[in-house]
């Protein structure tokens, strides 16, 4: 018991710096924020594990040798209390009168056979020995910790079965037909996938987000977000509705709403007259969601790599009536602008090193390959603006983008099932209370006069009230009570 | 109806300030327990001319002195009355603190269109009225404990001038996130949990001063010791709220995860707020487990009970101000 209390201290100990220094399984940019913030201490700390505390080999040693202990600890106690169950109340001690609770010259007129009677109506469990009746109360207690122990087994079986079989995946989805996803690992921005899933087991769907609508109050605090897609892949396309709190349900993954935001819709015109258009997704950068984004034409101008062409954007839903316009006054479309920031020259999208899509390649800007032409302008829906070879960009308008988490955690229901029992059996070994009584005839006084004796086997500050409410039962039990009652009890066997 | 809860507010901590200052008077002038009260009677007794029995204080040695009786005599005649007037005036000032915190919470829903527990204010609101009647209960059913009642005013004129100068934050809808029916399920169990905590962390701080006059240490803090029921009343006591909160706690969290499935897609993230309900529920279990382990020593154990409301503590406050994640309703700027 001391050793698992150690390790219970330890597990609460290592717990912290989880909380305290940021986490890759919760949010890996913070984590990147960390080393660009401590490069000297984050790598040190990264070795130790700092960065992913609830994987690390030491918080799994720690809970590993909790479990341990437990199993150690419960298994012998589930053979005794298995023993126990089936074993009769044990024989009194010799000296009823050390015990916690006592009471002389108890009168039952019925003798023992009463006495046993009013404890089996009362659901002790007795046994009458010449004479002497004992009886043991409460084990549901015992039952109740034994579950509640195996049931925090259940729950790590649970966590250790989804991370085998569950899979997770994150996916930004641009409003409209054309921006239909299928689930397949290729179309996901991120994914994690189980140690024991492949990847061509994922269940085929393919998901459309038809509609997006976000309501916000005057002060801008949103009320309520509720998304449209049409699923095909299981039978015929249906269309269906979620939001935050009320996920899509699918057979065998589960689609979350997480986020949303605006993605501008782009025109550019290039030298050649050619049109080519861009959907853009731009990031909330605010509660306002002022976006920041970047729309790419690396087609432009006929694949020449030094003039290919790019806006960095900076659109807000709601354009103050007044400048600078740099923050949204409103999360909502009341009066949209796009403030372009317009770069020609080389993207440095052939280095084949992954980069962000919502910015521009600083190493291009640095080094002057890739420079800004003009001034920024602001434009409206249906605005447009010319740069300075003449080409000219339009704002036709934006999409609603939402981003999604879809999931699957096959160890879920083993989770709650477990938690369940875990809080049943816990509430069993709190509330519950084992107990035992004797009643022992008075040598000499016939078998009508006992001594009896109570002893509670863990605290129980009401025992006393109720050992004297027993006793007193005891006494006015009626004999012809106690004959029916025994005989229905003979008679039940046979 | 906002700027009425807001008065109520007001109102409630005035009150349990004037509960705090009749306790405090119960506390300094009263007499109590077997001992005072032999005390009492034996300087009663000898202004009656019968012979004294020397009437000795709980920390031995003062001999009542023979001379100046009668005097004494009324001095604690009327001390007595004072003191009990004292009692009697802080349950009721409690009492009243209780509707006009009721009131607050009430108007607050009623202005908001919803249940009180939007945001950090609310919620110290909450859990302030659920520690308040957890402990009016208790007071009424083992009058001993009474004089407790100066450190649960303290509590709570502390925890909620907090709520009303710092976590101030004017009526809102929910936000989409908030918006279910386990915000109800899961923040109602956790504030009834951390109500029931609170007094806990009350009586288990109380039993370790207790503990520690009654094995003869002394300066502050066990020199209000002898004041306090005895170790005998106090960790009992401290353990039952403690089992009584921790199944609700569990549930709380279970409640949380299943939420946590539908609104974020996984039932456990390790989330800071998570990360410390978990370090919590660690501690409490370590707490149960250290109680119902012979060898430990009850002082010992009653310390983990301490240092669980710490973590409960730093959970509400430190993680909702101080870190960033998904709990992020404090609304406090």
């Amino acid at each position: 018991m001391r050793t698992a209390l150690v390790l219970l201290f330890l597990l609460a100990v290592a717990a912290i710096p989880g909380s305290l220094l940021p986490q890759r399984g919760v949010n890996v940019e913070r984590v990147a924020g960390y080393f660009a913030a401590h490069p000297d201490l984050a790598p040190v700390l990264d070795r130790l594990w700092a960065f992913d505390v609830f994987a690390s080999p030491w918080f799994s040693a720690i809970y590993v040798l909790l479990f341990v202990s437990l199993a150690g600890c419960v298994v012998p106690r589930l053979r005794d209390h298995v023993r126990a169950l089936r074993a009769v109340p044990p024989d009194a001690p010799r000296r009823l009168d050390r015990l916690p609770q006592h009471a002389d010259g108890v009168v039952v007129a019925g003798g023992p056979d009463a006495v046993a009677a009013a404890l089996r109506q009362r659901r002790w469990r007795v046994a009458v020995r010449g004479g002497t009746v004992a009886g043991e109360k409460g084990y549901l207690k015992e039952t109740g910790n034994l579950l509640f122990h195996l049931a925090l087994v259940g729950v790590l079986l649970g966590v250790a079965l989804g991370s085998w079989y569950g899979w997770h995946a994150n996916r930004l989805l641009v409003a409209g037909p054309d921006g239909t996803f299928c689930n397949t690992v290729q179309q996901y921005d991120d994914y994690g996938l189980g140690a024991r899933v492949d990847p061509g087991e994922l269940p085929r769907f393919c998901l459309e987000l038809a509609d997006f609508q976000a309501s916000y109050l005057d002060s801008g605090q949103p009320v309520r977000y509720a998304a449209t897609a049409v699923v095909s892949g299981f039978g015929p396309a249906s269309v269906r509705h979620f939001s935050v709190n009320d996920p899509l349900r699918l057979p065998g993954a589960s689609v979350y709403l997480l986020g949303h935001g605006y993605a501008p819709v782009l025109r550019y015109t290039d030298r050649a007259g050619r049109a080519q258009t861009t959907v853009a997704p731009f990031l909330p950068a605010d509660a306002s969601l002022t976006s920041e984004g970047v729309a790419a034409f690396p087609d432009a101008n006929g694949g020449d790599r030094t003039a290919q062409v790019a806006f960095e954007g900076l659109y807000l839903p709601t354009v103050p009536d007044s400048p600078p316009f740099v923050r949204s006054a409103y999360p909502a479309e009341r009066a949209p602008g796009l403030m372009l920031f317009p770069y020609r020259g080389d993207l440095g999208l052939d280095a084949g090193i992954p980069q962000s899509v919502y910015q521009l390649d600083r190493g291009q800007l640095a080094a002057g390959r890739l420079a800004q032409v003009g001034e920024p302008e602001l434009l409206r829906v249906g605005g447009s603006m010319t740069l300075d070879d003449g080409t000219r960009v339009e704002f036709l308008g934006t999409r609603q983008w939402v981003t999604l988490s879809i999931r699957h955690d096959p160890g879920q229901p083993v989770v709650l099932a477990s938690v369940a029992l875990l809080l049943v059996g816990l509430m069993a070994s709190l509330f519950g209370r084992r107990r035992r009584v004797w009643f022992r005839p008075v040598s000499g006084a016939g078998p009508a006069v006992f001594t009896a004796a109570g002893l509670p086997r863990s605290d129980y500050l009401g025992f006393t009230d109720e050992f004297s409410r027993l006793v007193a039962a005891v006494r006015t039990q009626r004999p012809a009570e106690t004959r029916q009652l025994s005989q229905a009890q003979q008679r039940g066997p046979r | 109806m906002s700027m009425l809860s807001d008065q109520l507010l007001v109102v409630a901590i005035l009150a349990y300030l004037v509960s705090m200052l009749c306790y405090a008077v119960e506390h300094a002038f009263g007499l109590r327990g077997a001992v005072a009260r032999t005390a009492t009677r034996e300087l009663v007794g000898a202004g009656a001319g019968v012979e004294p029995a020397p009437a000795t204080s709980p920390r031995g040695g003062a001999t009542s002195p023979r001379g100046g009786v009668t005097s004494l005599r009324g001095m604690a005649t009327s001390l007595r009355g004072a003191t009990s007037w004292a009692g009697r005036a802080a349950v009721g000032a409690t009492v009243f603190g209780v509707l006009a915190h009721l009131g607050c919470l009430v108007a607050r829903g009623l202005a908001a269109h919803r249940m009180p527990w939007g945001n950090m204010y609310e919620f110290v609101l909450t859990v302030t009225f659920i520690g308040v009647v957890a402990w009016l209960v208790l007071a009424a059913r083992r009058p001993a404990v009474r004089r407790l009642g100066l450190y649960v005013s303290l509590a709570l004129v502390t925890l909620l001038g907090v709520a009303g100068l710092v976590l101030y934050t004017e009526v809102m809808p929910l936000v989409p996130a908030l918006r279910s029916y386990w915000f109800v399920i899961h923040v109602s169990t956790a504030a009834l949990a951390s109500g029931i905590f609170l007094v806990g962390f009350v009586t288990a701080a109380m039993y370790l001063v207790r503990a520690g006059y009654e094995q003869g240490r002394v300066g502050f803090p066990y020199s209000l010791g002898h004041r306090l029921p005895t170790a005998g009343v106090l960790e009992p006591l401290t353990f039952r709220l403690h089992t009584l909160a921790f199944p609700i706690w569990t549930f709380a969290v279970a409640a949380g995860a299943v939420w946590a499935e539908a609104a974020w897609g996984r039932y456990w993230g390790w989330d800071p707020k998570e990360t410390w309900a978990f370090i919590s529920w660690v501690v409490y279990a370590g707490y149960l487990h250290a109680r119902a382990t012979p060898s430990v020593r009850r002082s010992t154990a009653t310390w983990i009970a301490v240092l669980g409301w710490l973590t409960m503590l730093m959970n509400l406050f430190g993680v909702n101000l101080f870190f960033e994640g998904l709990h992020s309703y404090a609304g406090v700027d």
